[in-house]
């Protein structure tokens, strides 16, 4: 599929789930996959790292 | 065939080995976004599909810290516990629960404005090291080597003026190995454990480029592990421990959700397999 900020093509593995992070190649926007229907993923902007983000 | 959740907000790479050893183990899984669960005070349990036991990995820590209090008012089996993510997501909490189980840990000195902050560390000699309240992967954390780096470190927190920040946490900088050891407990029971080394910093986190050795689990490790775990509240946790040159070992920290992807490269235990069997049986019992 091609990245909603650039509109460079974004190749999505596979395995790829729900929740997973995905970079764009190109402008190296970060997306979230929000969902996955028969291989079909929407893509959401990823969350940028929270003060409170670790273990 | 019991039903696992696992509670995520970020899939990274330790979401995804629990849910497939938990599919490998037959049971029923599923993986639930935190960030689109909506729970209301009428929600009832079975308005959801949290299964038998939810394992909550949230990487934010206060969204998985409230979701938490969620699932326990719908009586959810849910590990951790809110009070032991409470009690780890706060390192003060977590300093003044080690040292009330006599689990031995650094001197930690806490003071409640910039003025006691800096009359602590002038009182109790440089180096301190200043760590947030709350936080992970090692950031913000720094050894106050002289009075005009903590004067600079105070004015920057004065700044940024969040809550958490009138609240100084200033630990004594331990004599040790350029290493720390990361223990996982699950229960009562030290499952793995590893060095974590670093050349170029006193950090050792994983998350900043630390290098997984595998160390063995000695008794003195295990007793102060499932020592220190049991005064948080046990469950599964991360236990991090320093070799100090004159007291042993010592534990600094606990954490939450823990990482594992380092460790699991050199542990001989299955991680996830005992996580995952560990929730199963705290929900049954």
């Amino acid at each position: 599929m091609n990245c909603p900020e650039c509109d460079a093509k974004i190749k999505i593995p596979d395995d790829a789930s729900v929740g997973e992070i995905i970079s764009c190649p190109d402008c190296g926007a970060d997306f979230e996959i929000a969902s996955k229907n028969s291989g079909v993923c929407e893509l959401k902007h990823a969350e940028k790292v929270g003060e409170d983000w670790g273990e | 065939m019991p039903k696992v959740r696992i509670v995520f907000d970020r899939v990274r790479v330790e979401e995804k080995m629990l849910e497939q050893k938990a599919i490998e183990l037959g049971h029923d899984t599923k993986m639930i976004d935190a960030k689109t669960t909506q729970i209301n005070t009428e929600s009832k349990k079975n308005n959801f599909d949290f299964g038998d036991v939810v394992i909550e990995r949230c990487v934010s820590y206060f969204r998985g810290l409230h979701f938490t209090a969620c699932l326990e008012f719908l009586d959810v089996p849910v590990i951790n516990k809110f009070e032991v993510a409470n009690n780890c997501g706060n390192k003060m909490l977590t300093s003044l629960l080690l040292r009330k189980h006599n689990v031995p840990t650094p001197k930690t000195y806490f003071s409640f404005s910039s003025d006691a902050a800096l009359e602590t560390l002038d009182k109790e000699g440089y180096p301190l090291v200043i760590k947030p309240i709350t936080g992970s992967w090692g950031r913000g954390v720094m050894a106050l080597k002289d009075r005009d780096t903590a004067d600079a470190i105070v004015e920057v927190r004065e700044l940024s003026d969040g809550p958490l920040d009138r609240i100084y946490y200033l630990q004594e900088m331990v004599r040790r190995p350029p290493r720390d050891i990361r223990a996982i407990t699950v229960g009562e029971q030290v499952i793995a454990a590893m060095y974590r080394t670093s050349t170029d910093s006193f950090k050792t986190n994983i998350a900043l480029g630390a290098e997984p050795i595998a160390c063995e689990i000695t008794k003195e490790l295990d007793d102060v592990c499932v020592k220190a775990s049991k005064a948080v509240g046990g469950g599964i946790l991360g236990i991090d421990v320093m070799e100090d040159e004159k007291h042993g070992l010592v534990v600094h920290e606990i954490n939450n959700t823990v990482e594992f992807k380092g460790l699991a490269k050199v542990a001989k235990r299955n991680i996830p397999k005992e996580m995952i069997e560990y929730a199963i049986a705290s929900a049954i019992r």
